[in-house]
């Protein structure tokens, strides 16, 4: 098999990414679809939530998955003009820029955050961009996102006084 | 002592400019010093921590700590404070959100020591000293408080009953609270004691926004003269009015300068620069990627601009930490 599975035969060791991915009702949701339909096999470490529209995912989403455990955050729409809604995808578009930026401000790395316009008979297209995100982000490793707690180590600090 | 309400004031990481803000009361501030015994106040009376700690629990009938939390001696005065009031009340953007402290989220306590003791092109320091915590000479030993490396708002902190936002609140809003307060009759636990609306709802330029916002263009208030009329945002600069709650009576508009969001989000949100930023994104006049990336680009620091009072209390709450914390640490 060419795709890079990650079935049994896979070490056990090995890091397995969790992305979550929003796929506008239209298009990429409609090219998962297909692609389950038409047997394609693709990596299993993406959650697939059905939005109306990419234009629908607030940056809250997108924040929020990342907060809650999340390795990487896939968005999926409509090719440019060719929107359900005529003009979601390009507000999609814009905040993606900005929201991209901000996210690499914050320390995650750009792989972690990706759109891609999937329309709903590229089931092929979907398989790639879905294989090709898990592996970069399985390359970057767990984002571990977590505050650590100062607390507790504020106990048994001794500080050594040059 | 009288049996008036006992009030206690307190600044943990702030400016100074919340306690500033209960001197500009001005005369109501006579009112409110007839009306309660003000029993601690580290920037005006001469009370002490012991003072506190000799209290009954739960005596002081509401406490207002201004200021995000930093340090171990924030803490344990936050903690102390909590024990001893009936109410407490987060005062100011800082404690509320995070604030302006909040920032060095992007950054942790050891870039922080280095700027500010080391690096900065200010600073003379030969020997390189640094804080301790500890230090002993000669059997005496010494002691400072901790710094953290993440910043906390009051209520990651501890139980906070209400919350007055603004940098600083504004002496209208803090009248309505005492007076509340003295009254009784107090919200549900938990309420920010401002309108739950956008500042755009307020806004004296609000009749002269457009129906269809679109910008080529975002520039800073330093690049551009704006007009005293037009909606800021129709004007190009960045104006958080659209997710910022209002209250404030829009000082700041009216003096010409654009929304910074010190109000913070309305209690549908939660987080407020993704809000912004989805606001602004939204109104870039280009469907297409470079162009996007070129307009967008403008914005200098996305973090600072859209989290400038609330990176603290924001869904990611800091940069990604991704050595161990504390490690290489003075």
């Amino acid at each position: 098999m060419p795709e890079t599975t990650t079935g049994p035969e896979a070490a056990p060791e090995q890091f397995e990414p969790r992305i979550v991915a929003f796929f506008c009702n239209w298009c990429t949701y409609l090219a998962a679809d297909l692609a389950g339909t038409t047997r394609l096999k693709y990596a299993p470490n993406i959650r697939v939530v059905r939005v109306m529209c990419s234009g629908r995912i607030d940056p809250q989403f997108v924040l929020d998955a990342f907060a809650m455990g999340a390795d990487g955050v896939l968005i999926g729409g409509c090719h440019p003009g060719d929107c359900h809604y005529e003009s979601g995808n390009y507000k999609t578009l814009r905040r993606f820029h900005l929201l991209h930026r901000t996210l690499q401000e914050l320390g995650i790395e750009a792989e972690r955050f990706r759109l891609e316009w999937i329309s709903a008979s590229e089931a092929e297209p979907l398989r790639l961009a879905v294989n090709d995100m898990v592996e970069k982000v399985r390359a970057l490793g767990p984002l571990q996102l977590k505050v650590p707690d100062e607390q507790s180590a504020e106990e048994t600090e001794e500080v050594a006084v040059p | 002592m009288t049996d008036k309400p006992k009030v206690a004031f307190y600044w943990c990481a702030s400016c100074g400019g919340c306690d500033e803000a209960v001197v500009d009361l001005a005369e109501k501030v006579l009112d409110v010093v007839a009306a309660v015994d003000i029993v601690f106040w580290p920037v005006a009376l001469d009370f002490k921590r012991h003072d506190v700690e000799a209290m009954a629990d739960g005596s002081i009938t509401a406490a207002f700590i201004n200021g995000a939390v930093r340090s171990t001696e924030q803490e344990e005065m936050v903690h102390l404070l909590r024990r001893k009031a009936q109410v407490l009340i987060a005062f100011g953007s800082c404690a509320q959100l995070g604030g302006i402290p909040g920032l060095a989220n992007l950054s942790d306590r050891a870039a922080v020591l280095a700027t500010a003791y080391l690096e900065s092109p200010s600073t003379v320091n030969a020997e390189g000293i640094v804080p301790q915590t500890r230090y002993v000479e000669d059997g005496r030993r010494v002691t400072l408080p901790r710094l953290y490396d993440t910043v906390r708002s009051l209520d990651q902190v501890t139980d906070v009953d209400y919350y007055l936002p603004g940098c600083a609140p504004t002496p209208g809003l803090i009248a309505k609270a005492v007076e509340a307060l003295l009254s009784g009759q107090l919200p549900p636990k938990g309420t920010v004691l401002a309108p739950d609306i956008a500042l755009c709802d307020e806004c004296p330029r609000k009749s002269t926004k457009p129906e269809r916002l679109e910008l080529s263009a975002f520039r800073r208030p330093s690049e551009v003269i704006l007009n005293q009329e037009d909606c800021l945002l129709a004007q190009g600069v960045l104006c958080m009015g659209p997710a910022t709650r209002g209250g404030c009576e829009a000082p700041c508009v009216k003096g010409n300068m654009p929304c910074t969001g010190c109000f913070g989000p309305t209690s549908r949100v939660k987080d407020q620069g993704a809000k912004a930023l989805s606001a602004f994104a939204s109104i870039v006049a280009s469907n297409d990627a470079a162009e996007i990336e070129r307009i967008v680009s403008a914005i200098p620091d996305p973090v600072g601009t859209l989290y400038r009072y609330s990176l603290p209390t924001s869904l990611l709450r800091r940069k990604r930490v991704t050595a161990p914390a504390g490690a290489a640490q003075g």
